[in-house]
Order: structure tokens, then sequence, then C-alpha cells
């Protein structure tokens, strides 16, 4: 077992929109991460942004990321120095996103994570696994193709470092 | 258990060279990728930052500068030069303000065919799918990719079937039948899958009822709104591309996720309240509700047929009401040329409609008509979401090009049925 990632879970609900991640207002005036962590989930909690330490997690619950496909909802968040998400789901857009830009997507049972606890993500031979208050919660594992941008730190220096998508060879069914 | 495979499965496994089914994650060329003026910049920053220098096929990608047409500030004209001076550089094709939507003129163009994949840097790509061809949204960073290489990486959907049976009565269209399925399933209801419309049903529905259906499935978080091609896909078709096609048909034993009949002759006119899409109520649950705005348009509802039907309930129920803000944006010039050759663009002047360059106009706040706090907007457009038209304090509601008329007309929510018979 390798852990990918250790951090605070910060707990949130079901059906997080973008909007929700980073207001639309406040992406009218600049893009940079580095601005803009200043008002992440500033609607769910005003406090939100001023509380986050570097390396927390974000644990939440169904379809998270629905609403517009904007990438700046991702790089906030690693902007604010989270570097993994763990949702029951995610909206096909920010997974997308989320790969792209290294942000771990983990999708797995939340209910019992609780807010504030230390969690881990670690990849077992059987695929991702969420470690929280003792217990093992199995993860959903990412396919190699996109494991490799991950690994890469995104699809920026993955394609800058390979020039091209390396096609694995496929299991033919 | 079948072994049998569907529209999806079929389209990705050729555009990957697999034999990858369902669940498989694969690399696939496009046939061709789509930038906006919205998300545009930020691929090409990507794209400079992964290295690049020339784009590997410029004839696969378009931009459309539709988001800002035309631009209401001196940061959105900025955005515009950008996209257009890269696209200049790479030789890639461009479509100025005024020419419509991105969606739009994929299909109109015969960019979109059947068997093809073809993405957009923009959700509702998924409009492409009404032409047989895998139609799907991406990422700035994903466009970017495509620039460099012209693949993407895709999950292989899913597939839920939507069998749609009997014919809409009059005064219901596919944005009823539209809403109606997404109220049934949610907003998420179809995440990470594929939607294939089908049955006698699809069949018996117009070109125009067809992107509707497929621009929607985005609001149940479809990965692409997929059906099949037929005699009225060759002739949408015939004029706009020279390039062969080959239908791609699900098997009969195609391994489905669910199965869902919809009857469409029982079906009512449908709205959606603030401010969700899946908030889809009978039109009666609205009546009466007051309207200030009535906007028609979109790459929902803003093609030729929308708004003959809008214009036939609006003049049969005596024209729009005093203090009703009537505002009206085809979807593109192609659109804008039909409505004034055929009239229609008169019929509007005439009813006090505010008529707007073709584009995404009013649609997400981004350049059009906006709406003062507390003001409420009834609209063809897909998507109803707080702050969706540029003001948070305002309510929006969706429905069909006819029953957005006939609130027109009335000042209130009203059943477009009273005045067709
Ligand atoms: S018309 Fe609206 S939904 Fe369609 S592409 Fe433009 S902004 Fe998006």
């Amino acid at each position: 077992m390798s852990t990918l990632s250790t951090g605070r879970a910060r707990k949130l609900g079901d059906d997080i929109d973008t909007d929700t991640i980073i207001q639309s207002q406040r992406k009218r005036e600049t893009l940079d991460p580095l601005v803009l962590r200043n008002f992440l989930l500033e609607s769910w909690d005003p406090n939100f942004a001023a509380t986050v330490r570097d390396g927390d997690i974000l644990v939440a619950g169904k379809n998270f990321g629905c609403g517009s496909a904007m990438e700046v909802a991702v790089t906030v968040v690693l902007g604010a120095g989270i570097r993994a998400v763990v949702a029951k789901s995610f909206a096909r857009t920010y997974f997308r996103n989320a790969i792209n830009n290294s942000l771990l997507p983990v999708i797995c049972d939340t209910d019992a994570i609780s807010d504030g606890a230390d969690i881990e993500v670690a990849a077992s031979t059987n695929g991702l696994v969420v470690i929280a208050g003792g217990n093992e919660i199995p993860a959903s594992p990412l396919p190699d193709a996109v494991r490799a941008i991950v690994d890469a730190g995104g699809l920026v220096p993955y394609l800058k470092h390979h020039g091209d998508f390396q096609t694995l060879p496929h299991p033919a069914t | 258990m079948g072994q049998g495979r569907t529209i999806a499965e079929k389209i990705l496994a050729a555009k990957s060279g697999t034999e990858a089914r369902a669940g498989d994650t694969v690399i696939c060329t496009v046939d061709a990728a789509l930038g906006t003026d919205a998300s545009g910049p930020m691929a090409i920053d990507y794209f400079r930052q992964m290295g690049g220098d020339a784009v590997k096929d410029p004839a696969r990608l378009v931009f459309a500068l539709d988001h800002y047409a035309p631009p209401p500030t001196q940061k959105a004209a900025g955005h515009l030069k950008t996209v257009r001076e890269f696209c200049a550089a790479q030789n890639i094709a461009v479509h100025e303000i005024g020419e419509g939507i991105g969606h739009q003129l994929i299909l109109e163009t015969g960019r979109a065919r059947p068997g093809a994949l073809v993405v957009g840097a923009d959700s509702h790509a998924v409009t492409y799918g009404a032409l047989n061809c895998f139609g799907t949204g991406i990422g700035s960073s994903d466009l970017a990719g495509a620039m460099l290489t012209s693949k993407v990486w895709l999950r292989i959907p899913e597939t839920i079937r939507v069998n749609l049976e009997g014919c809409l009565s009059p005064g219901v269209s596919a944005k009823d039948a539209a809403l109606a399925l997404i109220g049934e399933l949610g907003a998420d209801g179809a995440a990470y899958k594929a939607l294939e419309f089908s049955d006698v049903g699809a069949a018996e529905l117009s070109m125009d009822d067809r992107f509707v259906l497929a621009n929607m499935s985005m609001e149940c978080g479809a990965k692409a709104g997929l059906l099949d091609a037929d005699a009225k896909t060759d002739a949408y078709l015939s004029g706009r591309t020279i390039e062969a096609y080959a239908p791609v048909s699900a098997d009969i034993d195609a391994v489905y996720a669910e199965t869902i009949n919809l009857d469409l002759s029982n079906l009512a006119p449908q709205l959606a309240e603030p401010h969700h899409v899946d908030n889809v109520v009978g039109i009666e649950a609205g009546l009466g509700q007051v309207v200030d705005m009535v906007y028609l348009g979109t790459c929902t509802g803003g093609r030729a047929s929308d708004f003959h039907d809008a214009l036939r309930v609006l003049e049969a129920a005596g024209g729009t009401a005093p203090g009703v803000n009537l505002v009206i944006t085809p979807a593109s010039r192609e659109v804008h040329m039909a409505l004034l050759a055929d009239g229609t663009l008169a019929g509007f002047a005439e009813m006090g409609a505010i008529i707007q360059t073709p584009g995404c106009g009013s649609c997400c706040g981004t350049c059009g008509s906006v709406v003062a706090d507390g003001m409420t907007v009834i609209s063809t457009a897909n998507r109803n979401f707080k702050g969706r038209m540029g003001n948070p304090n305002a309510e929006i509601w969706l429905a069909s090009p006819a029953s957005c008329a006939m609130a027109a007309a009335r000042g209130v929510i009203a059943d477009p049925r009273e005045v067709l018979s």
C-alpha cells in the first residue's frame, strides 16, 4: 500500500456546483488560483478559505463539481493547497478537469468520514482505498491511462514530456 | 446477457482503434474539436505551456466567437482578439461574431456527421448526437491536448436507452419531452452515461426536435445524447458535407444500464422552475406566474422551427402583453436569414421584440440583454441556475418556445394549447 495523500477531511454536502466552489463574479476579476483561493467555497462557508490548511482533503457527497466545465473550479482548489477530493461521485467535466490538472479525484462512500478527521488516500493492489478512523473504504480505481496523467502532474506536463498520448495495450474483450 | 454494443461503444472503439467496451478508458482521435471565445483563451495558454508550437491538424479545429458576440467589455473584446490572432497564426477556421453559436455551426457546416467523434470545449457539444455523431464536452486543457495531438482520453460510457413512444400533441414539443425526462432522471441521473434515444417516436421527430433532445441530455449529466441516422439525417446533411459517412446503430442485443419508456402522446407542456433544470413540473403548476422578460434563443431553442412555433402562438394569442420584454436571438446567421426570408423576423419586430445578434445572446449573461433584481424570465434555454442570465437576484423558468410565446402574450405563464387547436 502506498500513500497518495494524507490530510484533514473538510466535509461538504451533495451537489456542490462549480459556482459554489468559486463564484462567477470572482472569476471576472482574475483567474489566478492564488488570488481566487481566498474565495474558495465562500457561499458554502465564508470562513472556509481562511481555515484551509495545506494538504486538506475535500470530502463531499454525490455529484461534486456539477454545473459549468470551467477549469478554474479545479485550479482554485489546487491553489488552496488541496491535492485530493474524495466524493461519492463527480460531475464528469469536473472529474476530467481534476485529472488533467492532477487534482486526485477519489470516488468512494463518504458517509463514514467525519469533518476534521485525519484521512489517507492510498493505492493498494486492488485499487484505491481511503483510510479514515481505522477503517479502509474501498474506492474506484483510476484507469491506467488517466493514472499516468495524474502521476505526470496533469495533462500539461504529461504532454509536454511525451508530446502525445501514450496508448496502452488494450485487452480485447 | 447480450454481447452486442451500443452506439457509444461502437463509435469510441472505432475512434480508439480498440475493441474497448463501456467502462474502459481509451485514447481517441477526434474528427473535429470546437473552442469558443469563453474556453479558447485558457486552452491557448495550456497549449503554449505544453510546449505547443504548431497545432497538429488545423483542419480538425474550429473556433466560434459566440459567448461574447458582440463583446460588451474591453476584457471580452480582448478574449476575441486572443482567439483571432491564434487562429490566424495557426491557420484555424474562426466563426466570427454574428455567425452564430458554435454548436449550431458544427451542425450547419456538416462537421457533425454519423459515426464521427466531435468534441467541444463547451458542455452542449452533446447536441451533435442528434446527427448520430458522438459529441461531448471537454475542458480547456483537453482542447489544448487536442490541438497538440488531435486526441482526447475518454471513458466509454454505459448507455441508458430511452424509448420514445407515440406522437407529440399540438402545443407540446421536444423541449417538453426533454424536460420531462430530466425531471424523471434528475440532474445527475445519467452522469458518466450516454443516452440513446430510439424507437418509432424518434423517427417521427424532426431534425430540430432531435437537436433539442440531444442538447438537453447534458442537463441530466449525460456524456452524449445519441440518435440513429435515417433519411432525415441525410436530408439535413445534404449540401452541408461532401464527406462520406457510415451510420452507426446499436446491436439488437446491446447491453444497456437502464431502459426508460417515455410516452410522448400523453405529455403536457412542462416547466423547469427556478433555479434547477430538474425542478420540472407540468405547466399547470406555473399558471399565472408573472413574467417580465421572455427569451427565445440559445443552442436549445434558437432554431427556425422554434421561432415559427413561437410566432404562431404569439399571433394566435393577440400579440405581446404590455410590459413584457420580448428578446429573441437566432442561433445562427443561417437561422437569421431563413427568418428574414419567410417574414418571421418582421412578425417578431411587429410584436415589439428586441432582435439580438446571432450567438449565445442572453443565455449565460456574457452578452446581450440582462435583467434587474427581482425580475422573472421565461426562456427557451437549457439552464436556469441562479445567476445564469447575469443576475443572481432574478428567477428563470424554462419552457418550450410555444409556452414562452404564450407567456409573452399573457404576461403570465399560460398554456399554449389554449390557442392551438
Ligand atoms: S447558447 Fe447558452 S448553452 Fe448554448 S453554448 Fe451558448 S451559452 Fe452555452
